[in-house]
């Protein structure tokens, strides 16, 4: 039986510490679900979910069919590479046509910031944010809290390192939220070129200093470096990055203690992160991929799932 | 096309009077021009104000009871975007010109973002010649540049002669400092004034809303307060060096204002104006990710809201005027990053200005009269539109305590991008007079 209930999935700005434990809680009892041999509940039968990704997407995409086929929903896939100009049809126009095919809830990737809050101001079906432009993945994060609380035990009180391109991350946002909600403590380091102006307003501390900041955190979660960064000109190379920001053995030792290892993937590996760190005993990676399966669920679920008035 | 005489139709729920024979009853007449703010009545013949006074007994014409009205000189919109010719569909003249007349203005001044862009003499004539038959004066703006193009100068001095007093590129700023030196000591020449949108493109390169707090959240690029201060101060540099007159359009952050307010204290030839958007919302509302917000300059802090409010009231800001900028609704409805810049605002300036700053006690009621009617003309070499016998009849008429809510679709401008959408405002137009025609609202 759900406790909370909400219509959309946005961002975790403004989501209450109520809403995200209930859907962590849930996730523990879908991750038990997984568990089984044929991992499969009727939760979402008679439901129908579009999933459109309108940028490149393997993880997320696959992560969330599994999610909704393991609910027993309905199904369907859209995929299109681009903006309103460049496809020729509005994003507008291309929900309101799925919706029309009575389509519940639309689980949506974007490159433009905001397009999930778009769409959910002018169609009735929920909407889930999969990642909108530089803003948030709020179902990143919850999987990332959610290992942290199987990993570590709480979530209070924790210090969480994020470490990279702020600026351009939307794992960052949606964990900086999550975390401060849930009590954690959370500093940024990366190059200054990359931590937006006034970040500081959120709630977190900014460093430049990786070493410092590995002595203090419990936590350090990796974000994936654009490549194209370079070529922008906020950051002089692929090369002096790694020097100073790359999640290298050498720095984990010294820090001298167990630090969890989080990325979101995809890795770059040997730039942000070495090989020998992210395939490491400390390294968390896959069992995020596996808890975000569970945490889909739990969001779906919450959403769309339980009492449904039948007509 | 209307032939002068009769007129353009004024849209449903205006009509237009004969403007040979009519008194106004009962207004309160207010007249920066003159310093007169008194409940009198006026009486307007051929066109012309023939007397300021108690109307005579048994007046014999056609009369208009002012009682609760404001009576002002028309009010004149110096930055308005009618996209004629080449963007009918966001605007014409014709149907800026009726959004202006509905807003109370008798006066507007398009920009030359066209295309073509407005930098010859023929498109000057071709956009007045638009306007005919309606209450309202159109004063074109044309480019600075060839093309607006940014690289040479257009011919100046042939389209002074054809009536401009004002150049801009607007839209776009004038990127090269050697440039805009050359039109700043071009322009000194003709006593004509260089509108300026300033912005800095290498700090503002892909930028879509105001650079901090709310930005960093929103995980939007930042268009910094910096890329526009240091364009105003360059500008103002220039100013001093070259002697030539500069108004800067859409002032939009505190410290540009504290930058013109030192820049006046040192005597230099510069004028600003700020638009009542900058003047009343900030960048929280981009919270929404509603484009309708999206504007350039950017909505700023609630700080820079309170500076441009200061500089309105100590005469640092001298002018305010819409930045009025059409775009379609299938435009503008798209991701927040793709939406074009721009918002209307020629329907609804009085009432927010009336509605958030004097009703609010910010502004007086005469300052906002001022910055709309007298600043305007005198920034731009207009003659005033004084109340006085002998004058035109250039006027505005508006009901203060007139309560109305915002409709962007009861609107009268070809396109729907007004931010104040379900805004409930307090004071509204009852109507203008103004090209020997007077236009008034029935209901």
């Amino acid at each position: 039986m759900r406790q909370v209930r909400f219509n959309h999935l946005l961002g975790l700005a403004g989501v209450s510490r109520e809403v995200i434990t209930e859907i962590l809680d849930s996730a523990e009892a879908f991750l038990e679900v997984l568990e089984r041999p044929i991992p499969r509940v009727p939760s979402l039968r008679g439901v129908t979910v579009a999933n459109l990704f309108f940028e490149p997407s393997t993880r997320t995409r696959i992560s969330f069919e599994l999610a909704e086929k393991r609910l027993s929903a309905d199904v369907v896939n859209f995929s299109s590479i681009g903006s309103s100009m460049s496809k020729g049809e509005t994003i507008l126009d291309t929900a309101r046509n799925i919706e029309a095919m009575k389509v519940d809830v639309v689980v949506i990737r974007h490159s433009a910031q905001g397009a999930p809050h778009f769409l959910a101001e002018r169609i009735n079906a929920a909407v889930i944010n999969a990642g909108d432009g530089t803003h948030e993945h709020p179902t990143q994060a919850l999987l990332d809290m959610l290992t942290l609380r199987h990993q570590v035990g709480r979530l209070e009180g924790l210090k969480v390192l994020i470490l990279g391109d702020i600026l351009h991350s939307r794992v960052a946002r949606s964990n900086i939220w999550g975390l401060r909600t849930m009590g954690a403590e959370v500093t940024l380091c990366g190059p200054a070129t990359l931590i937006p102006r006034e970040v500081e307003s959120l709630g977190v501390n900014v460093t430049h200093n990786l070493d410092e900041a590995l002595a203090w955190c419990e936590v350090v979660n990796v974000l994936r470096l654009q490549l194209e960064r370079q070529r922008e000109g906020l950051i002089p190379s692929l090369r002096e990055y790694q020097r100073s920001f790359g999640l290298t053995r050498e720095r984990m030792e010294r820090a001298g203690r167990e630090i969890v290892v989080m990325h979101p993937g995809p890795i770059n590996r040997g730039i942000e992160i070495d090989s020998d760190v992210a395939d490491g005993p400390y390294s968390v990676i896959l069992r995020q991929v596996t808890f975000g399966v569970a945490v889909r669920m739990a969001v779906l679920y919450l959403i769309a799932g339980g009492e449904r008035v039948i007509e | 096309m209307n032939s002068r005489s009769t007129g353009v139709t004024p849209p449903n729920g205006w009509r237009a009077f004969s403007v040979k024979k009519l008194a106004i009853k009962g207004g309160r007449i207010i007249d920066p021009n003159s310093g007169v703010d008194k409940k009198t009545d006026l009486i307007i013949q051929n066109g012309k104000i023939k007397g300021v006074g108690r109307l005579p007994d048994g007046w014999e014409g056609e009369l208009i009871d002012a009682a609760g009205w404001v009576v002002c000189p028309g009010l004149f919109d110096m930055h308005v975007h009618l996209r004629e010719p080449g963007y009918e569909y966001k605007e014409t003249i014709q149907t800026g010109c009726i959004a202006a007349a509905v807003g109370g203005f008798t006066g507007v001044a398009p920009m030359p973002n066209t295309d073509p862009p407005i930098d010859n003499p023929g498109l000057v004539r071709f956009l007045r010649a638009q306007a005919t038959g309606l209450p309202v004066e159109v004063h074109p703006i044309p480019a600075v540049t060839r093309g607006r193009e940014g690289k040479i100068l257009a011919e100046l001095a042939e389209l002074h002669d054809a009536g401009a007093t004002a150049f801009s590129d607007d839209g776009s700023p004038v990127v090269s400092s050697g440039l805009m030196r050359r039109a700043l000591e071009y322009t000194r020449m003709l006593n004509a004034v260089i509108i300026e949108h300033c912005e800095e493109p290498t700090l503002t390169n892909g930028g879509v809303m105001h650079e901090g707090r709310v930005s960093a959240a929103l995980g939007l690029p930042g268009w910094p307060s910096i890329g526009e201060e240091i364009a105003v101060e360059r500008n103002l540099r220039l100013v001093e060096f070259t002697g030539g007159r500069l108004h800067i359009a859409h002032v939009s952050t505190a410290g540009s204002v504290d930058l013109i307010r030192q820049a006046k204290a040192r005597g230099l030839n510069v004028t600003a104006e700020a638009t009542p958007h900058h003047l009343t919302l900030d960048c929280t509302a981009l919270e929404s990710y509603n484009p309708d917000f999206k504007v350039n300059p950017p909505l700023r802090t609630a700080e820079d809201v309170e500076a441009l409010i200061e500089g309105l009231t100590d005469g640092t800001i001298d002018a305010i005027a819409t930045d009025h900028a059409p775009h379609a609704r299938d435009e503008k409805e798209v991701e927040f990053t793709e939406a074009p810049f721009g918002m209307i605002g020629l329907e609804t300036a009085l009432g927010v200005l009336l509605t958030r700053l004097v009703a609010e006690g910010r502004v007086s009621l005469t300052r906002m009269i001022e910055a709309l009617t007298v600043a305007p003309r005198r920034i731009l070499n207009l003659p005033q539109a004084a109340i006085e016998p002998g004058r035109p009849a250039n006027l505005t008429m508006f009901d203060p305590d007139e309560s109305w809510t915002v409709d962007r679709y009861r609107l009268h401008s070809r396109s729907q991008n007004t931010p104040y959408h379900g805004w409930e405002l307090t004071g509204r137009a009852r109507g203008v007079m103004g090209c020997g025609l007077a236009w008034l609202r029935q209901d």
